[in-house]
């Protein structure tokens, strides 16, 4: 078979016959309606008592004062309007820095903590965020400013801004002391599920593992920063989790969320060695796993599934581990992939050719037929809108799921998604699955 | 400083109205930005999104393009895209980052243009200006590339300028409008632009009036009037007001001259209630509740490009600050939910969610003006 040397000029393809990594040719970019992956409001809302003020044009301010309107959180959140004069006339910087002021005078309270957000404007006006940044720290000493960006336009050959937010939370930890047996787990938007077996044995073994979501003070949130090992398990997280354990000269593991056993194993390879502690019973996890996907298959059958990208930074990964259990995968939405997920791309092409990519900003998306003639069961919300089905697993960006525990309960939700219809109309517009919503 | 703001939100700017405007004309709308004009848009500003199509997109920009002032990616992707989906026009909006770079939207538009021979034009926009003046040229626009040159007045018509769901929510409180009028002999010939297509706004030029029944509709109306003498009508009929609406229309079918519907009496000393939000719509409501309890309201003004519509003693208010110093003396305010945290503790509130301004966090309460037996109705009986 020949291979392809480009990505595709059309929304579809088999992955047989798809271009790693990118299947789809970059073209105009479709956005639908399914919106409950988190945003760079929503993941800094998660430092208690931080709050954030965004200097930008008004369109640009627009989507992200209505996420903080949305999880009913305007109180923590300010704005500073740029308008053309500014522009024209160089006064971004003083603007930014006179607004950024201005709106922390008006707070009733003072914050500990300010995320601020300068944008693309700032980048090509060559503004002087050094000077930003200095004159506002002087006539706040007692508020730590996070130099954070709602910077897209540099995106797709550089660092996402939720890259980049994700490194500034941890930019603001104050050099400490390290405390012994603890470990913070960083860099991700949704806790590690309860089912997680990472949990059980590091407790089992006296470590005492802390997350952003266990904080409910910036005293709290700044404790993190005491732990001697620094976890990363998002990918999102993993650039800004491994520089802030660099700085602070943490020790630091990466532990990628998959659905691969053999990868799984070596994760846990890692933790052995990092941490003194005994391997884990492979064999049997790996069992109840194997059982709980076969309970899952023998309900699900052979109606089709479908998953997206949003669901869980593993994709491919988790269409592997279906197909291997006897899922019948018939689509994967997606607009990229994901270096960690060559393996995976490259197995599927071997075992399951007529798999079918299909991707989500594509512009003829819009208009791609979404009535279903048959059921089908999608892992995702823009699956679940794609396909046009009530029957999906409402979750993003992998949730919490990890290692065996991950597997097992995903086993679990699909099982409940092919029985119980949700109402995708209602349930994935709305914004930040988790956080709240007024909408 | 009035451009920090400590808890309002910001109206929606001109590229979503640029998109609200032309949703459902069959066109092909691309914004020139690199990500989030569309999340914002469609996630915000339009209720549509989920159940109805259009060709709304994004360009991408990214960063080396916009440095290297390479345009050719823009436009050839648009030029694919028309290509495979036919659209019936094809218009374009500028982020603020295509702004800075003087990029050349109208020779970008003739290129596009020649290549697809779908006709093509920009839409002045940057970003930076409220949703009255992106929505509101985008109808210009519309006056001056599609509607028909030769028509035949029709007695007793009318077209609706001005009617997108950043003012009029759902299409019910549409529906409801044209009822009013259809109830009182008036033939509605089009609406600009939620329910009808692009071949029933080409007939605009048939209408004997114009009713502009948001800020929104302004330009249009101004185009139609240039092009076809046609005069127009500002007001909504809403309440009480709706026989002086249709009155004007009357008084302007007879004498081709434009006029307001409304004419409400000013004396800032005795306003005990205050309304903020869409100039025609809210002075009309100012009117039926003076006309029904003499109730003297003034009205503040929050947006861009409504000077027409605004009469002594109203306000225009621009930022946070302006517009708390204004309310601060307030006993009763109509506006947006989300207003309420500058009003004075001990004003009371009625809420009427716009979804230009708090997007679709009311969704569930909105208030069909038009409804006779609507909230407000009851509420300023």
């Amino acid at each position: 078979m020949l291979k392809p040397i480009r990505p595709q000029n059309s929304p579809e393809t088999l992955i047989s016959q798809a271009f790693f990594p990118l299947p789809f040719a970059p073209s105009l970019e479709f956005n639908s309606p399914a919106h409950g992956t988190w945003n760079i409001v929503h993941t800094g809302m998660q430092i208690p008592e931080a709050h954030q003020i965004y200097v930008c044009a008004a369109n640009c301010m627009r989507g992200v004062v209505l996420t903080a309107a949305e999880m009913n959180a305007s109180e923590r959140f300010s704005m500073v309007i740029l308008e053309e004069g500014d522009l024209l006339e160089g006064t971004v910087e003083d603007i930014t820095i006179e607004g950024t002021a201005d709106a922390i005078r008006k707070l009733p309270k003072r914050p500990p903590a300010v995320l601020l957000f300068t944008v693309c404007l700032h980048h090509f006006l060559g503004c002087d965020l050094d000077r930003i940044y200095r004159e506002l720290r002087e006539q706040f000493p007692n508020i730590v400013f996070f130099r954070c960006y709602m910077d897209p336009i540099m995106q797709k050959h550089g660092l996402t801004p939720d890259q980049k937010l994700r490194k500034a939370m941890l930019d603001a930890f104050p050099p400490c002391e390290a405390s012994v047996r603890s470990i913070s787990i960083l860099g991700s938007d949704f806790a590690l599920s309860e089912r997680c077996e990472l949990r059980s044995v590091l407790q089992e073994n006296g470590y005492h593992a802390r997350e952003i979501q266990d904080c409910s003070t910036f005293s709290d949130y700044f404790n993190l920063a005491t732990s001697e090992l620094f976890l990363s398990l998002y990918p999102a997280g993993k650039y800004g989790v491994e520089q802030g354990a660099k700085r602070l000269g943490r020790r630091f593991l990466y532990l990628p969320m998959c659905f691969g056993y053999e990868e799984i194993r070596q994760n846990w390879d890692k933790v052995s060695e990092e941490l003194g502690i005994c391997p884990l019973d492979h064999t049997s996890f790996q069992k109840k796993c194997d059982q709980a996907l076969q309970t899952a298959r023998d309900i699900i059958g052979t109606t089709p599934i479908a998953i997206d990208g949003t669901f869980h930074p593993r994709p491919l990964g988790l269409a592997r581990l279906l197909m291997e259990h006897s899922f019948v995968v018939k689509t994967v939405y997606l607009d990229g992939i994901s270096s960690e997920e060559e393996r995976d791309f490259r197995w599927l092409q071997a075992n399951a050719p007529t798999l079918t990519l299909k991707a989500t900003i594509r512009p003829e998306m819009r208009r791609m037929p979404r009535e279903q003639e048959e059921k089908v069961l999608a892992l995702g919300q823009k699956a679940a809108w794609f396909e046009n089905t009530p029957y999906f697993v409402n979750l993003v960006q992998g949730g919490g799921l990890w290692g065996y525990g991950g597997i097992l309960e995903l086993a679990d939700w699909m099982k409940d998604a092919f029985f119980t219809e949700k109402d995708t109309r209602d349930i994935i517009p709305r914004k930040g699955l988790g956080c709240e919503s007024c909408v | 400083m009035n451009r920090s703001y400590r808890i309002l939100p910001i109206y929606t700017a001109d590229v979503s109205g640029v998109c609200s405007a032309l949703f459902e004309l069959g066109g092909m709308v691309v914004m020139h930005d690199p990500s989030g004009c569309n999340s914002t848009y469609n996630t915000h500003d339009e209720l549509r999104w989920y159940d109805q199509d259009s060709l709304i997109f994004i360009s991408g920009l990214f960063e080396l393009d916009a440095i290297m002032g390479n345009d050719q990616k823009f436009i050839h992707d648009i030029v694919s895209t028309a290509e495979a989906l036919k659209p019936r026009f094809i218009a374009l909006a500028s982020a603020p980052i295509p702004y800075l770079n003087g990029t050349d939207f109208d020779g970008i538009s003739l290129e596009i243009q020649n290549l697809t021979q779908i006709p093509t034009f920009f839409v002045p926009t940057n970003g930076m200006h409220d949703y009255t003046i992106g929505a509101g040229n985008a109808l210009a626009e519309i006056v001056k590339r599609f509607v028909h040159q030769s028509v035949q007045k029709r007695s007793h018509s009318v077209n609706l300028l001005g009617v997108t769901p950043l003012d009029f929510g759902r299409q019910e409180m549409v529906e409801a409008l044209k009822t009013t009028l259809t109830g009182a002999g008036w033939k509605v010939l089009s609406c600009w632009a939620m329910g009808d297509d692009l071949d029933t706004i080409r007939r605009s030029g048939e209408a004997s009036v114009n009713l502009v029944v948001s800020a929104v509709g302004l330009r249009a109306a101004k185009l139609l009037q240039q092009k076809f003498g046609t005069p127009y009508v500002i007001g909504a009929p809403i309440g009480l007001l709706t026989k002086d609406v249709f009155q004007a229309l009357e008084r302007a079918e007879k004498t081709g001259v434009s006029q307001s519907a409304f004419d409400v009496p000013f004396d800032q000393e005795k306003a005990s209630l205050t309304l903020i939000g869409e100039p025609v719509l809210m002075k009309s409501l100012m009117a039926h509740i003076y006309k029904k309890h003499h109730m003297i309201a003034r009205y503040i003004c929050p947006l861009e490009g409504c000077e027409e519509v605004l009469e002594q003693g109203d306000l225009l208010a621009r930022g946070e600050e302006e517009l708390e110093a204004a309310l601060k003396d307030a006993e009763l305010v109509i506006a947006d939910p989300l207003y309420r945290p500058i009003c004075p503790k001990n004003a009371a509130f009625f809420e009427l969610p716009h979804v230009a301004f708090s997007g679709r966090c009311f969704q569930k309460g909105f208030i069909n003006l038009f409804e006779p037996n609507s909230l407000i109705e009851r509420c300023f009986l």
